[in-house]
């Protein structure tokens, strides 16, 4: 780690630009996050704020603009060659994704989807990555299912798993993309408070969410999208409380903003 | 009425045998090779490469769309002469049935390769695997699961092509039972006991195949 790197941000996107055929999605985006820093990605569906966060781990390539994590900084547009498969795959290796559905890998027992990282794109030895992958599913309350598949597991045990799966890697920066919204309600609360845990270790994350309270209560700062661009940006009580844009009022109007967070049964 | 004697059958035992032992031997090879040109034109017409694409294409067209019996005879008469290269009767048809089967086998491989859900790959890749390490831990080991019963159907298919062989004069089942026919004058006992040989063989296996097919859909 440089020494620039501990005064500027985690993550850095300046100026992004993403079509998908003639649909602009996004429009000049920029956006920093600071290292620690929780940032909630809101806005109603459609605006682009899952292709923003798919672009930072680059599984959507960008047609213009730069994203840059941590060291590692990746520019688009004309004259810009696109990152081989070996290079994507390197960043892509230090930050971790979790998925709206999950996207356990069926074939494998918890155990092992969360070893998988560890193995095949760390090399490590099978023991070792099997003392940290136990580790990892300890953490988000699930040791004792080690040896299940995913299929006999609940929704937020699987979404748990995928969080665990994804901390196996190790990575500087985790990305949620709507991971409660697939959920049974009563489901919800034991996923964001593992996401809660992480943030108040210190990870790095962004998410893309529509529990507006979690992300008052989690969040530092909060991006509201419309249409492929950031309508509005500031602390997150702020502009959940306070927001100063018509748009972002309108969409808030939808949502429950305060209250404790769904109560959370993980006894870990 | 006509008077049935199998009995004259037995004289010709060597020969049958001989025959079914050709005709097993040519299915392992077929099947064998027919997967491995499978896997290629699967690959090949999955790729992100146009021209990869397009021959891939072109071969999995071309061998589904014409006639085996047509292909068996081009390779035998036509290829040696538009390639220069001589082949026994053997090679051309092992060669014929390879390709004429992998067309097929190509379509399965790849209808099982694009059905498992995109979230899959993409789970892989969000990890920091090469597409290629996506495909090997993630992808296939799934798709190959929902494969099976129909590249077993497409091997029994297989097996049923060989009896082709014989107008090339390889000696499998189908000729060799050419030979007792008109030697005996007895083609109704001898054309019987082959379909009855085909049938013993196939009866069992597509019992297995259809269990596997139960399995599968439970497991699912």
């Amino acid at each position: 780690m440089s020494e620039a790197s501990k005064t500027t941000s985690k993550i850095e996107i300046r100026s992004l630009r993403k079509s998908f055929g003639s649909n602009e999605v996004l429009k000049n985006i920029n956006l920093d996050v600071a290292k620690g820093g929780v940032v909630a990605l809101i806005g109603p569906s459609g605006s682009g704020k899952s292709t923003l966060l798919r672009c930072i781990n680059l599984l959507v390539v960008p047609d213009g603009g730069s994203v840059r994590v941590g060291d590692t900084r990746f520019a688009f547009g004309e004259g810009a060659k696109l990152p081989d498969v070996k290079t994507l795959a390197k960043f892509r290796a230090t930050t971790g994704m979790v998925f709206q559905h999950f996207n356990l890998f069926p074939h494998m027992t918890t155990l092992q989807n969360v070893m998988e990282g560890p193995v095949t794109v760390r090399r490590m030895a099978k023991a070792e990555a099997e003392k940290l992958a136990r580790a990892q599913l300890a953490k988000v309350g699930l040791a004792e299912k080690a040896d299940q598949y995913p299929a006999t597991l609940s929704g937020g045990q699987k979404q748990r798993v995928a969080i665990a799966r994804a901390l196996a890697m190790e990575p500087d920066v985790m990305l949620f993309d709507e991971a409660t919204s697939a959920l049974d309600p009563e489901l919800v609360g034991e996923v964001l408070n593992v996401m809660q845990r992480l943030a108040s270790e210190g990870m790095t994350m962004v998410i893309v969410t529509h529990e507006i309270a979690f992300a008052r209560e989690v969040a530092d700062r909060l991006i509201f999208m419309r249409d492929g661009v950031v309508v509005e940006e500031g602390p997150a009580r702020q502009v959940i409380d306070n927001p100063q844009e018509a748009t972002t009022r309108a969409f808030l109007s939808h949502f429950h903003r305060t209250g404790a967070l769904p109560p959370a049964n993980t006894a870990s | 009425m006509y008077q049935w004697d199998f009995g004259i059958l037995w004289s010709y035992r060597w020969l049958f045998l001989n025959g079914l032992g050709v005709t097993v031997g040519f299915t392992v090879v077929i099947v064998v090779c027919g997967l491995l040109f499978g896997l290629l034109g699967a690959f090949g017409s999955l790729s992100r490469i146009r021209a990869l694409r397009l021959t891939a294409l072109a071969f999995i067209e071309a061998f589904r769309c014409t006639p085996i019996l047509v292909q068996l005879i081009w390779f035998y008469y036509a290829l040696p002469i538009l390639a220069g290269v001589e082949m026994t009767p053997i090679t051309a048809s092992a060669l014929a049935l390879s390709l004429y089967g992998g067309s097929f086998y190509s379509e399965i491989i790849r209808g099982g390769i694009v059905s498992i859900d995109s979230g899959q790959s993409e789970a892989g890749a969000a990890l920091g695997m090469t597409p290629i390490q996506a495909m090997r831990r993630i992808v296939l080991p799934q798709a190959i699961k929902r494969m099976i019963p129909a590249l077993m159907n497409q091997s029994i298919i297989q097996f049923k092509n060989t009896s082709l062989v014989s107008v090339l004069a390889v000696p499998d089942l189908v000729y060799q039972s050419q030979v007792a026919a008109h030697d005996s004058y007895r083609p109704l006992e001898t054309y019987t006991a082959v379909a009855v040989a085909y049938a013993a063989i196939l009866i069992p296996l597509t019992i297995i195949v259809r269990r596997g097919e139960k399995r599968l859909a439970v497991s699912e």
